[in-house]
């Protein structure tokens, strides 16, 4: 048979662009690999039984060899071995897997936060510089990056099959994933929830740089507010200066180190204040009464975009001390916006 | 006779072979007769030929879904097209094929007579049970001719509440309705195995099939219901905004994705178990032993049927649940695996020391074996929660779903059709063709759905309309496979029906099974037995039909 060598050449580049098994980009990688061979190997082996005594069997007893069957009734002790051979396998992989699951969701300390928020049909990154990225996302190799993702209308889900991570970006509740990519290239980052007409368009690329490639890129594309200061405008624009102004008469809390304290409230349970914490009590102020304050803060819901959300709550996180935030109290009435250059605010 | 060595086909003379003058068929005629029948065989043909008619609208759009991803670019239909097209695909195959596939169908049918009662405990709600899903199916038709629906089969909200245009009442409605069509066959099948077991059917007698549709219709009645509710708070949602699930009034999304799978996760061992029931019935029959170690198998039904309900939550295992409420959810996975490898060794052992023979639907039967050992598997590597990170809603679930869904239950319902044909009909389905089908099922089907499972840990999302194009030959693959295995299915479709009327005269044993549907006529008369049969033997007892074989011989003939 003869074949045209153009459609040759196309069949060879078709096969050789084809991936079999996807990349190893990150440190978690190794690890889900592994519990997948081992899961791998006893499907396999277990194939490999089932089918060795279905076709052993079929050929030694089938009618023309074996033209009468013997009854039997059963075997407790087959019954035995093969509950507790599988079960003791399962468990295994449930240890196993368990095991990932924790190392996957939980995050080292010292990583670096970046927020995605996700909408129909796209991923927005944000970093803490102020660099705001449309379905791509920007990180160095050697550090764990933990990403806080929120969705804005369905739920959609973030997945870097390169990286073996992903999480539900669930609308209304902030949820984190981490990963600490290895290698230095371009991954697919894929919405892996079905989110609606354009779901297989909602895609965009990770670019994992070197240390140094990425301290180049976060200077060349900063927009020159960090996320901490768009949150100090806007905690000053809507008011929130007038309650939280630190004064030992303010009508609010006192926010400064607020951020990873414990938190006693009026219903008597004691909190952590983290990122959903902040955001849930922006949002619905009457459940997060602080012991000691009268519920008067009205419910910032429909008033505020998940980008403004996350501004203030970056903003809240970096407060250490009130003086600025006095500072801007005394000098609202001129409308003079914050001052462009970071001062007691960390990005 | 046309007895061989290699076979047990044990056929009268066709010469002088008739069908039985009276029998439920032609015991009254016209359309009507049908339609207002209270007899559980007619209504298990009424289902039979319901459900044919919705697996093949399911399965067109499940070929047009497979030509859609031969390329990597979304060319054939638009995105639209394309979402409404797997929507339908799921909500049809889901709900009105697989959930009534063996139990409305193959139980109608043969439940009563192997448990030696005349009928149901409520042929009239039976029959009612029929109406609901035909009520429930014209719904969805009509959400399909209207324009479609596309929330995927899992009508996620707030998706399917507030951000699509298309027809979720309709179709919400449609599943709500089927939904009672399920729990009135679920209710029928649990009093009437309690109350209407003939003398000496002891629950240790009754063959494996009613068993596992016994632990399936305590999945239907249970379960069911929280579905209904479910659909009913996604409807009031969309149409009156109450806010269960959505965010801005303090409603939980999560919380509908618990009560769905409340069901929904059940409902897949709704769907496999009548299908391993089945199976039983089979490789007891072709080997010609009774099935190794019945109490276990019988007792793995109802542990499938009871920890069923307590896994739900490994379908949300990255939706932000809390990790501990993960880990007891991951290990209640691994135990429901358990009871399933126990029967599929069981089965494998059954054969031992059997004699053996190779009809058709052993052949689904040793397909269904090693495909549902695949699929199990697989559903392994899901239940591990690590794992589960990376493979969920990735092509790796899509196939894992398909090899136990398809190569488990449709298999085994293509097993039992054979198997019942010649009670059902009569008549035998031709033979030759129709262990090609089997080969060929089996071979498109792998072809189909092996490669989704590497596509799946590539990282492939399932739902995609178009991919990159690294996917490419994967994909090419598993569109051919399609092809291969709708060649499979329209062939029985095609020679069953030519077998109703050239099919060789079945008589009443034609397989020399045990069971006492195999006792009587086929096919069966309207009143099933002419006196009510007296259970004096084990089931699967195949000294006891050989000696009954050799007095009939001796008075009769």
């Amino acid at each position: 048979m003869h074949i045209s060598p153009v459609l040759w050449q196309f069949l060879v580049k078709w096969l050789n662009a084809s991936a079999l098994f996807p990349r190893e980009a990150s440190t978690i990688a190794p690890y889900t690999d592994a519990l997948y061979f081992f899961l791998l190997l006893i499907t396999v082996v277990g194939l490999i039984v089932v089918g060795t005594l279905i076709f052993g069997f079929a050929l030694r007893y089938r009618k023309e060899r074996h033209p009468v069957a013997v009854p039997i009734e059963g075997s407790t002790l087959l019954e035995a071995t093969w509950t507790i051979i599988p079960l003791a396998l399962f468990l295994i992989v449930f240890v196993w897997g368990a095991l990932l699951y924790f190392r996957i969701y939980t995050p080292p300390v010292n990583s670096m936060n970046i927020y995605v928020v996700g909408k129909q049909w796209m991923w927005k990154a944000e970093h803490p510089g102020g660099q705001h990225e449309i379905n791509a996302l920007h990180v160095p190799t050697g550090r764990p990056i933990q990403l806080t993702m929120i969705s804005q209308d369905v739920f959609h889900s973030f997945s870097i099959p390169d990286f073996r991570v992903k999480r539900e970006v669930i609308p209304g509740r902030y949820s984190t994933v981490w990963f600490q990519a290895t290698t230095p290239g371009t991954y697919h980052i894929f919405c892996t929830q079905y989110c609606g007409t354009n779901h297989s368009a909602m895609i965009g690329e990770v670019t994992v740089l070197s240390p140094d490639d990425y301290e180049k890129w976060t200077r060349e594309s900063t927009s020159g507010m960090s996320l901490a200061q768009n949150g100090e405008r806007l905690f000053a624009s809507m008011g929130c200066n007038a309650c939280h102004s630190g004064a030992a008469t303010a009508r609010g809390p006192n926010l400064a180190g607020v951020y990873g304290s414990r938190l006693k409230l009026t219903s008597g349970s004691e909190v952590l204040v983290n990122e959903a914490y902040l955001r849930d009590a922006i949002l619905n102020p009457s459940q997060h009464i602080t012991a000691g304050y009268a519920p008067i803060m009205p419910t910032y819901q429909g008033q505020i975009s998940e980008d403004g959300l996350i501004d203030l709550v970056e903003y809240i996180k970096g407060l250490q001390t009130n003086y600025r935030v006095q500072q801007t109290l005394t000098t609202s009435e001129s409308n003079q916006a914050a001052p462009t250059t970071p001062g007691a605010v960390k990005p | 006779m046309s007895a061989t060595n290699s076979t047990i086909l044990n056929l009268p003379d066709q010469k002088t072979a008739t069908l039985p003058k009276r029998n439920y068929i032609n015991a009254e005629d016209g359309l009507l007769s049908w339609l207002f029948t209270g007899d559980h065989k007619r209504i298990g043909m009424l289902y039979l030929i319901s459900i044919t008619f919705f697996f093949f609208i399911g399965g067109a759009f499940a070929g047009l879904i497979r030509l859609e991803l031969l390329t990597p670019q979304p060319d054939l239909v638009a995105s639209d097209t394309y979402n409404k097209l797997f929507s339908m695909h799921g909500i049809i195959m889901v709900f009105l094929f697989l959930v009534p596939s063996v139990p409305a169908t193959i139980g109608n049918f043969l439940i009563p007579i192997m448990i030696g009662a005349k009928d149901l405990a409520f042929p009239k709600i039976n029959l009612l049970s029929w109406y609901l899903y035909w009520i429930g199916g014209l719904f969805t038709l009509t959400a399909m001719v209207l324009g479609g629906v596309d929330t995927g089969w899992t009508f996620t909200t707030p998706l399917s509440t507030h951000y699509l245009n298309t027809h979720v009442v309709t179709a919400g409605l449609g599943v709500f309705i089927i939904g009672f069509s399920s729990i009135f066959t679920g209710l029928n099948f649990i009093v009437t195995i309690h109350r209407m077991r003939a003398p000496g059917m002891t629950w240790f007698r009754m063959p494996l099939f009613v068993w596992s549709n016994y632990a399936a219709s305590i999945l239907m009645v249970l379960g069911t219901p929280v579905l209904a509710i479910t659909l009913v708070l996604v409807v009031l949602e969309r149409t009156i905004g109450i806010g269960v699930f959505d965010p801005t009034k303090g409603g939980d999304p999560l919380l509908f994705q618990h009560l769905f799978w409340f069901y929904s996760h059940p409902a897949v061992y709704i769907m496999i178990l009548p299908g391993m029931g089945v199976i039983s019935e089979v490789i007891s029959t072709f080997s010609r032993k009774r099935v190794f170690g019945y109490t276990a198998v019988a007792f793995s039904s109802v542990a499938i049927a009871l920890f069923g309900f307590f896994v739900w939550a490994h379908h949300m295992f990255i939706m932000g649940v809390s990790n501990y409420s993960a880990l007891v959810f991951s290990l209640l996975t691994m135990l429901v695996a358990v009871p399933s490898a126990i029967k599929t060794f069981n089965w494998a052992f059954t054969l031992q020391k059997g004699s053996i023979t190779f009809e058709t639907p052993m052949l689904y039967a040793f397909g269904f074996l090693g495909l549902f050992t695949i699929g199990g598997m697989t559903g392994v590597f899901l239940g591990a929660l690590g794992m589960d990170i990376h493979l969920t809603e990735t092509y790796f679930i899509v196939a894992h779903f398909h090899f136990v869904m398809v190569g488990g239950m449709l298999m085994a319902f293509l097993a039992g059709v054979h198997f019942w044909w010649p009670k059902m009909t009569g008549r035998m389905y031709p033979e030759s063709l129709s262990k090609l089908a089997a080969v060929t099922t089996f071979i498109g089907f792998n072809l189909t759905f092996l490669p989704q499972f590497i596509l799946g840990y590539l990282g492939m999302p399932r739902r995609y309309h178009s991919y990159p194009p690294e996917f490419q030959v994967l994909n090419v693959l598993s569109t051919a496979g399609a092809t291969v295995l709708g060649v499979g299915y329209m062939l029985p479709l095609l020679y069953l029906a030519w077998s109703l009327k050239y099919g060789e005269i079945a008589g009443n044993n034609p397989w020399q099974a045990t069971g006492l549907e195999w006792q009587i006529q086929s096919p069966p008369l309207t009143e099933n037995f002419i006196e009510v049969p007296i259970m004096d033997h084990e089931a699967y007892d195949y000294e006891w039909l050989a000696h009954k074989t050799e007095q009939e011989v001796t008075t009769v003939g």
